[in-house]
């Protein structure tokens, strides 16, 4: 094989002693300053549309197969469906009707009470591109990005509950961190008692925990979890996730409490972002008391 | 020792650019395949696979710069951190490139056993900045390092196939 190879006597630049040496201080350096700032989304982005079409390539097959199977499917399935859709359709219809009023009386008693109004957010309807590439990561990416309008920070969600969060947008991509990635925080409360904590991901498995609750905290197992709308980024009432498991051990100051999200967190292809961000600047000042430390706030905001 | 090169009879043409540079996309492409689940964590690394068979037989070509670019270029493509892919693909180039001569004396099945521990620390290397930064280590990571290793005789045999059939088309 080495017949091939021109030779070449003078000259072959640095050796590779010194190239790795080079290379490796360039890689701290600039994992350094994309772990601690944020100066390198641009570049991201930028490269992002090198890589794309790669990505969209890899995608291929698989979107063939959903739309080949999508036109082969039997009449009778299709009935089915639309006879269920139709079904659930009209029992949400009525619950609608029954929440619009009380929606117009909780607005009524809020400005009875002289408090802020719930915040209204418009839905924009997105569908994952590819699920978790990186074995590390709990991570999704959506077929949307900057060019429809998505901004880092919006929630994303199912029609159950939260799902995640978005963290980082490309031109046509943004990266979705799911609410069981390590770490991520989401603001909750109880609904059965109003009780607030916040669920934090467990990391590899699809868990959630509260962390920091004390062994008598009024919580048992099978209460849902809502969002309490606290942090000004994920709107509040939302449900995240249910309790699955609780271990009060006198040993410890705090309870072990396990959830489970109600979300489906790994098995949609279709997510629904919301857009209430415009809103969100005025909240800090109304509850400053009730503001808890956030484990890792990635999203920008505001 | 079987020495791989000599028993060959076959002299094998220079390799094109292009064919690097498709190689090389190829395994992009293959690494961005929609993995889930167990899949996912059994998916070998294929573009650190095709770098080190660059890497020990083009050693003049392709070399730490360029697996750097393309580590660059991977981290994009799954939205890890900038250089983490860089800097493992930088070390798993110079390796490459170090053990080029040694490697190519050996045949398959010895090489496999010293590619394996290239491809460990690199493996080692990407999950070190991971656990650095994110303070917590998912063990069955490591699994990829085997998978990849068990990938190289594959890929070095398709290679060595592809670039001989070139001389027997003209």
């Amino acid at each position: 094989m080495d017949s091939t190879q021109t030779f070449q006597v003078f000259n072959r630049g640095p050796t590779p002693a010194a190239r790795l040496v080079f290379f490796t201080v360039l890689s701290l350096l600039l994992m350094f300053v994309d772990a601690k700032y944020r100066y390198l989304e641009s570049t991201r982005s930028a490269l992002s549309v090198l890589v794309s079409p790669v990505q969209r390539l890899a995608t291929l097959p698989g979107d063939v197969w959903r739309e080949a199977s999508d036109f082969l499917v039997r009449q009778e399935t299709l009935l089915d469906e639309n006879r269920a859709l139709h079904r659930q359709h009209e029992k949400d219809a009525s619950k609608l009707v029954q929440w619009q009023s009380l929606q117009l009386e909780n607005q009524q008693l809020r400005n009875l009470m002289d408090m802020q109004k719930r915040n209204q957010f418009t839905v924009q309807f997105v569908k994952i591109a590819y699920a978790e590439r990186d074995i590390f990561r709990r991570k999704v990416l959506i077929n949307k990005g900057s060019t429809d309008n998505i901004q880092a920070g919006q929630v994303v969600m199912d029609d159950k509950g939260i799902v995640g969060q978005i963290t980082r947008v490309y031109p046509w991509l943004s990266e979705v961190t799911l609410i069981t990635e390590k770490d991520h925080a989401v603001p909750v409360q109880v609904q059965r008692s109003g009780l607030r904590s916040v669920a934090f991901g467990a990391g590899d498995t699809s868990q959630l925990s509260l962390r920091y609750m004390p062994v008598s905290a009024d919580i048992l197992k099978g209460d849902v979890l809502v969002t309490s709308g606290i942090d000004g980024i994920y709107p509040a009432g939302i449900p995240v996730a249910q309790v699955e498991k609780i271990e009060r051990d006198a040993a410890y100051p705090f309870a072990r409490i396990v959830c489970l999200p109600l979300g489906g967190v790994d098995k949609h292809r279709f997510l629904m972002v919301l857009s209430s961000l415009p809103k969100l600047p005025e909240r800090p000042p109304e509850e400053p008391v009730n503001a808890k430390p956030k484990g890792k706030k990635t999203g920008g905001h505001g | 020792m079987n020495s791989g090169d000599h028993s060959q009879a076959v002299i094998m043409r220079p390799v094109s650019n292009l064919f690097i540079a498709s190689s090389m996309i190829g395994a992009l492409l293959l690494n961005a395949l929609p993995w889930e689940g167990v899949w996912l964590t059994l998916r070998p690394d294929f573009v650190a696979v095709v770098l080190l068979y660059w890497c020990t037989h083009k050693p003049l070509r392709v070399g730490v710069g360029l697996a750097w670019a393309i580590g660059i270029l991977a981290d994009v493509n799954d939205a890890s951190l900038f250089g983490q892919h860089g800097l493992s693909y930088t070390v798993l180039a110079f390796g490459g490139v170090v053990l080029s001569r040694r490697l190519r004396m050996f045949d398959l099945r010895e090489q496999t056993t010293q590619v394996f521990l290239i491809l460990l620390l690199t493996y080692l290397i990407y999950a070190m900045v991971h656990w650095q930064v994110n303070g917590h280590m998912t063990w069955g990571y490591f699994l990829g390092c085997l998978t990849s290793t068990l990938l190289w005789i594959p890929i070095s045999a398709l290679f060595k196939s592809m670039r001989q059939m070139r001389v027997d088309r003209e």
